[in-house]
């Protein structure tokens, strides 16, 4: 067991941190610090193919596909020096975190070699369409149906909180492809093309007043019979693996965003004199605490994947960031006060920490709310027995 | 970077699991309650046969020449168990104190009977009133671990740190009838007792409380598993309405939230672990987090075990009782969970002008 780094390691680190630094102060100053996803989209899509160009957009992957081979350390290390340099969240997050993984692991060579390039060079960017109006935590409920015709695919149905796609290239799907099936059967994992006459992407404004959801309509759109995942029926399997990816890197990514929330909560807190009350410092060291442990539960998490080994921090970790997070929005309210509940101007945009109250009630609800981790939690690590399902349509 | 035990860590913690699993019973544990808290035989075992309780103690000075990762070990599984064993007192703090804080002849004297387990050690924070000039030590010290069983103790004053030993004249020690009969407190009273000082109290007070900190901390880990083990298979054995407890979402999301706290309190345990192996200038805060939360992530899972095992949980008989007040001795000891978070408050800088 060891956590420091080999001066192999740390030379990487310096060689990263200095091509992040010199970009991020240079041409790409404008994008530095940013922490909304939807701010400035076209300079965003402009850092994608910079770190891609680069070959540091996707470390972790294999060289072929536009990756740098990096090692486990290193995509800890380049995870770090990028939140530390100030680097924007990535605009491609789920081409990267999540498309990407998927094909690697579940694509042909031809789909590997199609699609993952695209990703690496920033030239194609990715969203989910998983969720729809009647299948949120019950993911399997479907509705949307696929259907070959000739050498395509056509999709017809309603995907909904998708996630930037409205700056999205491409989206990947789950639909039924076996009429007449239910629950995960029956089901398949398409890759559809967005900007085609069938896809209809409408914004939906959350409580924050940005847009970052959308609800993404299907009306005959088609997509080429070569972009399937796995065979039909797969789709849940797919899916699944999906889900379950190693999100351990760009969690430690993640966790830089949360230190910078912390960091500024701290600093209101000592600027209004709210660090002097013993009840608000109890709270902050225990969000010290927990940020700390979700760095040492992720590379824990790392580790085992590593060996091969699904660690049972993975399991545990969405609930525990995300109980994080929201819990560190409502201390943010709590040091502020009431010069939290206002904004000069006449737009409702409310600068970083009234937003993370705000923002942070989705963090608890999407990719699987608190009350489905714990059943995930309940049946898979401790194996207790499943939620009996219900027959009301 | 490797945050997962080398083989032979997991070696070390499969022995232990085993030992433990195997030796420190319920009926031996209640046997030892009824006594002077400690299962004397497990000790030797602990001490004599595998040699373990010089686990940190360097091979050449009689020791096994590990660190605070596999003394973290052995206390995560004695901790399992809720052991009747002076770990914490000997293992924890005096052993850490004579070997950062003694000098050569004290160490070589001490540190060899100690890890064989012929002598017992505990460790002695004395009143603030306390005093020793000329070697002649006077005060009191109110809750000493084991302090009525232990043949030696490290008496910590806020002039320094002294050795005293159990039979020196002057000494009077009062068992207390403790919450915790596995570890129970004896008072300590001083008048004029021949005390033998530390040559580096400063350091030697550090390393007491860090790796007690540490050791209470992995206690807690181990502790807090158990909880969660055994409250997960009764959920699935007791049968209510038909069904499985373990089936009701009531049950099973409280037993999830268990486990959510209780990896944490591991990574906790073993970052801090490593932090102070590593010397790494995060140890301090490394290891005041670990007390914190691992002590609190115990105190809540024993209570769940209790409240989830409904009546049966809370008899004399059932074993919830041992882990609900080892949970709350723990908790209290070298500083509470909200003691140790204040100083992380100062540590983060809360205090630094805006």
């Amino acid at each position: 067991m060891k956590l420091g780094f080999s001066p192999e390691e740390e030379a990487f680190r310096a060689e990263a941190a200095a091509w992040l630094s010199a970009e991020l102060n240079g041409a790409f100053a404008d994008v530095r610090g940013l922490a909304s996803l939807t701010e400035k989209p076209e300079r965003r899509r402009d850092w994608e193919r910079r770190l891609g160009e680069a070959g540091w957009s996707c470390v972790g992957w294999p060289r072929a596909y536009g990756g740098r081979d990096a090692t486990l350390a290193q995509q800890v290390i380049f995870a770090e020096e990028y939140a530390r340099a100030g680097g924007p969240p990535r605009l491609n997050h789920i081409g990267i975190e999540l498309a990407g993984p998927t094909i690697l692991a579940f694509g042909t060579d031809e789909q590997k070699a199609r699609f993952l390039p695209p990703i690496a060079r920033g030239e194609e960017i990715w969203c989910q369409g998983y969720s729809e109006p009647d299948a949120g935590s019950d993911l399997a409920n479907v509705r949307t149906r696929a259907w070959r015709e000739g050498n395509e695919w056509v999709v017809e149905g309603q995907k909904v909180w998708t996630s930037l796609a409205q700056f999205s290239d491409w989206i990947f799907v789950i639909a039924r492809s076996e009429e007449g099936s239910k629950g995960p059967k029956g089901l398949a994992f398409l890759l559809v093309p967005v900007d085609q006459p069938g896809v209809t992407v409408r914004p939906i404004h959350q409580i924050t007043g940005e847009a970052e959801f959308n609800e993404t309509f299907f009306d005959g759109a088609r997509t080429d019979a070569a972009n399937m995942l796995g065979e039909p029926g797969d789709g849940w399997k797919v899916a699944m693996g999906l889900l379950g990816f190693e999100r351990g890197v760009s969690t430690l990514a993640q966790q830089m965003g949360f230190r910078n929330e912390l960091d500024a909560v701290i600093a209101a807190a000592r600027a209004n004199g709210a660090a002097k009350s013993p009840l608000i410092r109890q709270r902050i060291a225990k969000a010290e605490i927990g940020l700390r442990l979700m760095r040492y539960g992720a590379l824990r998490m790392l580790t085992d994947a590593e060996g091969g080994k699904l660690s049972p921090s993975a399991l545990t970790y969405k609930i525990q960031w995300a109980t994080w997070r929201r819990d560190l929005g409502e201390l943010a309210m709590d040091v502020l006060g009431q010069a939290g509940e206002t904004v000069s101007g006449h737009d409702y945009a409310f600068p970083m920490l009234p937003n993370l109250f705000l923002y942070s009630r989705a963090d608890t609800i999407y990719g699987g709310t608190n009350e489905i981790q714990r059943n995930i939690i309940a049946e898979r690590a401790l194996g207790l027995p499943r939620e009996p399902r219900g027959d009301l349509k | 970077m490797h945050f997962a035990f080398t083989d032979e860590q997991a070696m070390i913690a499969e022995t232990a699991k085993a030992f433990f699993a195997e030796q420190a019973t319920t009926e031996r544990t209640r046997a030892a309650m009824a006594a002077s808290g400690i299962d004397e035989a497990l000790w030797q075992a602990f001490t004599a046969e595998l040699g373990l309780a010089g686990v940190a103690i360097p091979e050449d000075q009689g020791g096994v020449g590990l660190g605070m990762i596999e003394l973290a070990i052995l206390a995560e599984e004695a901790g399992r168990h809720v052991a009747a064993l002076p770990l914490l007192a000997s293992v924890g703090l005096a052993i850490p104190a004579i070997l950062a804080g003694g000098s050569a002849e004290q160490k070589a004297r001490l540190l060899p009977r100690l890890a064989a387990g012929e002598l017992v050690a505990s460790f002695a924070e004395a009143t603030p009133d306390a005093a020793a000039s000329d070697g002649a030590l006077m005060g009191a010290a109110l809750y000493v671990p084991h302090g009525a069983r232990a043949d030696l103790f490290v008496v910590a004053v806020s002039d320094g740190m002294f050795l005293v030993e159990r039979d020196a004249p002057g000494i009077s020690i009062a068992a207390l009838t403790s919450m915790d009969q596995t570890r129970p407190y004896a008072r300590l009273d001083f008048d004029a007792v021949a005390a033998e000082g530390l040559t580096d109290p400063a350091a030697a007070l550090a390393a007491a409380h860090a790796t007690g900190a540490l050791a209470i901390a992995a206690d807690a880990l181990g502790g807090a598993q158990a909880c969660l083990d055994r409250t997960v298979d009764y959920a699935q054995e007791r049968i209510q309405f038909g069904r499985a407890i373990g089936s009701f979402q009531a049950v099973k999301h409280r037993l999830a939230d268990m486990m959510v706290v209780v990896e944490q309190a591991r990574s906790a345990v073993y970052w801090a672990a490593c932090a102070i192996d590593e010397g790494s200038d995060e140890a301090a805060f490394a290891v005041h987090a670990a007390k914190a939360f691992a002590c609190d992530t115990y105190m809540h899972c024993a209570g769940e075990m209790i409240q989830l095992h409904g009546g049966i949980g809370f008899t004399w008989e059932h074993d919830a009782h041992l882990y609900f007040k080892r949970a709350r001795s723990n908790a209290n000891l070298l500083g509470t969970p909200d003691w140790h978070r204040e100083r992380i408050a100062t540590l983060t800088g809360l205090d630094d002008a805006a």
